[in-house]
């Protein structure tokens, strides 16, 4: 409803965008008037805002004003690539993030824990989409990359899949590995003063189970929690990464959608977007009844 | 979530109350070493801005087109692009608007943001539960995608960027001051305010917000850096700032149209990104360190989503 009142009411005139300014001031009034009517543009806006509804509920999700093809297809056709892109990221976050936290962790205050903080603090500030372009021109340099044209699926070439996702994942994987870390380290050093950990001590075992098997689940739910949040930040992120890469992905469509003004695309797929975000954030606050049996709802 | 977060006791400093400012600094700095290089940065940064006509070498609008496409030399440090105009010129030229739209939007955003809040927090009620749902259904959209969304809506150009990003940034600071509104409004002498017949706005402006002047601080400078990523990002994305005006992003932009883009165009506007959000989230967490500790990284983070771009 927002994103609707937001894209509608607001001025921006979708005619201008695609017949350029100078066609737009050439054309003829009725020819306007034609054309608006047959995107459905002339209608009353409850008229267009119901037809939005009809259209997600229909799972169509409208049509693009330029290429007449249906925004589902657009989603079957490029989702793939930006979903593998954020769950790749996931993965490297977690595998970088989470070990640099328990090394700055064991030792707080020690010269791993301080390498650990600087690289997190700078991966923190870097923006993806300009890593991602430094590493690209990297790549041309030395390997002769050329950006992904076609969309390769992963059922189709895995191999060349993996060539076009692996590198927004890695970028937009590394900076969210650095809040891993942040938290994880935090955590883990609160729970690591608590009463049971000295008794894990007192009794003998040796450290590396102590954090391993005694504090680490303890301090993994804020750690989950956050992944969560930051799920936002790779969707965000990987708008603008996706562009760096040239990667053919949803991010890149949106961001085509936007300068063309094609608004029931952009509608529909930040509605995507929000919803994506809602959703799994829901399911993390879900999980935490299955993850610790303490909570319950 | 917040008493959860270890605070070492160093990190616990009294606010200074009325004593010498300077000595409040000193005692700053030689606890937060880092955030006081930070600060020096970022005040480098900000006059170099301030200065930026007199600074820049050359004409950042000016093409020559005898020398298109050079690499770093002594003519040019920074080399210059496609149509020869000098990148260390569009660089510094380009902070002005990456720290004025930073500035302006974090302003106006958290501003806002921290005034809903504390209404939101003190009145409570209908108005409480409204403004929380649409808090919600702001803080739903990433803020990036958000941002793309509203810049769309509004136009191109510097005051539907700063309205872009500051929209972005309303619910955080709705949200962290309404708690703090929260626990002022249950304080004995806001009970006494309201027993002798103040008024709510009286209430809300004389003894509500000055309680909320630190965690205020603390957000706005949290959020310069993120606000200057998302003014990056949009630019790069090519709904920020139009050209000619240069803006980090939109250089970083233009580089990439080329085929081969040329190194010195990607390096040097992204470099000065990174250093600038680094100077300001440096600067920030040894504000919020000093100011309020109970605002942690880790909990401020969590509150506040981090950047996105």
């Amino acid at each position: 409803m927002i994103i609707f009142v937001v894209l509608r009411v607001l001025p921006g005139d979708p005619l201008v965008a695609i017949l350029g300014v100078e066609g737009h001031a050439q054309m003829r009034p009725a020819d306007k008037a034609r054309i608006m009517a047959d995107l459905g543009l002339s209608d009353p806006l409850v008229v267009q805002y119901v037809r939005w509804l009809k259209d997600i509920a229909s799972g169509q999700l409208g049509k693009s004003f330029f290429r007449g093809d249906t925004v589902r297809d657009l989603i079957l056709h490029r989702g793939p690539i930006s979903a593998e892109i954020a769950l790749l990221a996931l993965v490297v976050s977690w595998l970088v993030g989470l070990p640099a936290g328990i090394l700055s962790a064991i030792k707080p205050n020690g010269w791993l824990d301080a390498v650990a903080r600087f690289v997190s603090i700078i991966f923190i500030a870097i923006p993806g989409f300009w890593l991602g372009l430094l590493i690209v021109l990297a790549l041309l340099f030395w390997f002769g990359y050329k950006a992904p044209i076609i969309i390769v699926q992963v059922w189709e070439n895995p191999w060349q899949n993996f060539q076009i996702v692996i590198g927004p994942a890695l970028v937009l994987g590394l900076a969210q590995g650095a809040y891993i870390a942040r938290m994880s380290r935090s955590c883990l050093l609160e729970v690591i003063g608590e009463d049971y950990v000295r008794t894990a001590r007192a009794k003998g075992a040796n450290e590396g189970t102590i954090v391993l098997r005694h504090a680490l689940p303890n301090a993994l739910l804020p750690v989950i929690t956050i992944s969560g949040v930051l799920l936002g930040f790779v969707l965000g992120g990987s708008v603008a990464v996706e562009q760096a890469f040239g990667v053919p992905g949803l991010g890149r469509a949106l961001v085509i959608a936007i300068i063309e003004r094609d608004i029931i695309v952009v509608q529909n797929l930040v509605l995507l977007y929000a919803a994506i975000f809602v959703v799994v954030n829901v399911f993390v606050d879900l999980s935490y009844g299955w993850l610790d049996p303490r909570i319950r709802f | 979530m917040a008493g959860s977060i270890p605070v070492s006791v160093s990190e616990v400093a009294v606010v200074a109350e009325g004593g010498s400012v300077l000595r409040e600094l000193g005692r700053f700095a030689r606890r937060n070493p880092l955030s006081l290089a930070g600060g020096l940065v970022g005040l480098a940064i900000i006059v170099i801005a301030l200065t930026a006509p007199w600074v820049s070498p050359k004409d950042p609008l000016k093409a020559n087109f005898t020398r298109m496409n050079k690499p770093p030399d002594a003519q040019a440090y920074f080399g210059t692009d496609q149509v020869g105009r000098d990148t260390l010129s569009r660089v510094i030229h380009g902070s002005r608007t990456s720290l004025f739209v930073a500035f302006a939007s974090v302003l106006l955003g958290t501003t806002t943001g921290s005034l809903w809040g504390v209404a939101s927090g003190y009145l409570g009620g209908r108005f409480d539960l409204v403004s929380q749902r649409i808090m919600e259904v702001m803080q739903a959209f990433p803020d990036l995608i958000l941002a793309l969304a509203i810049s769309m809506a509004i136009g191109t150009g510097l005051p539907a960027v700063i309205v872009a990003i500051a929209v972005t940034r309303i619910p955080f600071g709705g949200r962290v001051i309404r708690s703090v509104a929260l626990s002022v409004r249950e304080m004995a002498y806001v009970e006494a305010g309201r027993a002798s017949g103040a008024s709510a706005l009286r209430i809300m402006t004389l003894h509500v917000l000055p309680q909320c002047l630190a965690p205020y601080l603390v957000l706005a400078t949290t959020h310069l850096g993120v606000a200057i990523v998302i003014e990056a990002a949009l630019g790069f994305l090519g709904v920020g700032v139009p050209p000619p005006t240069p803006t980090w992003g939109n250089m970083l932009a233009d580089a990439i149209t080329n085929l081969i883009p040329s190194w010195w165009l990607v390096l040097y506007p992204g470099l000065a990104i990174t250093v600038t959000v680094l100077a300001f989230n440096l600067l920030g967490d040894g504000i919020r360190d000093t100011l309020d500790p109970r605002l942690s990284p880790a909990f401020l983070r969590m509150m506040t989503g981090g950047r996105r771009g």
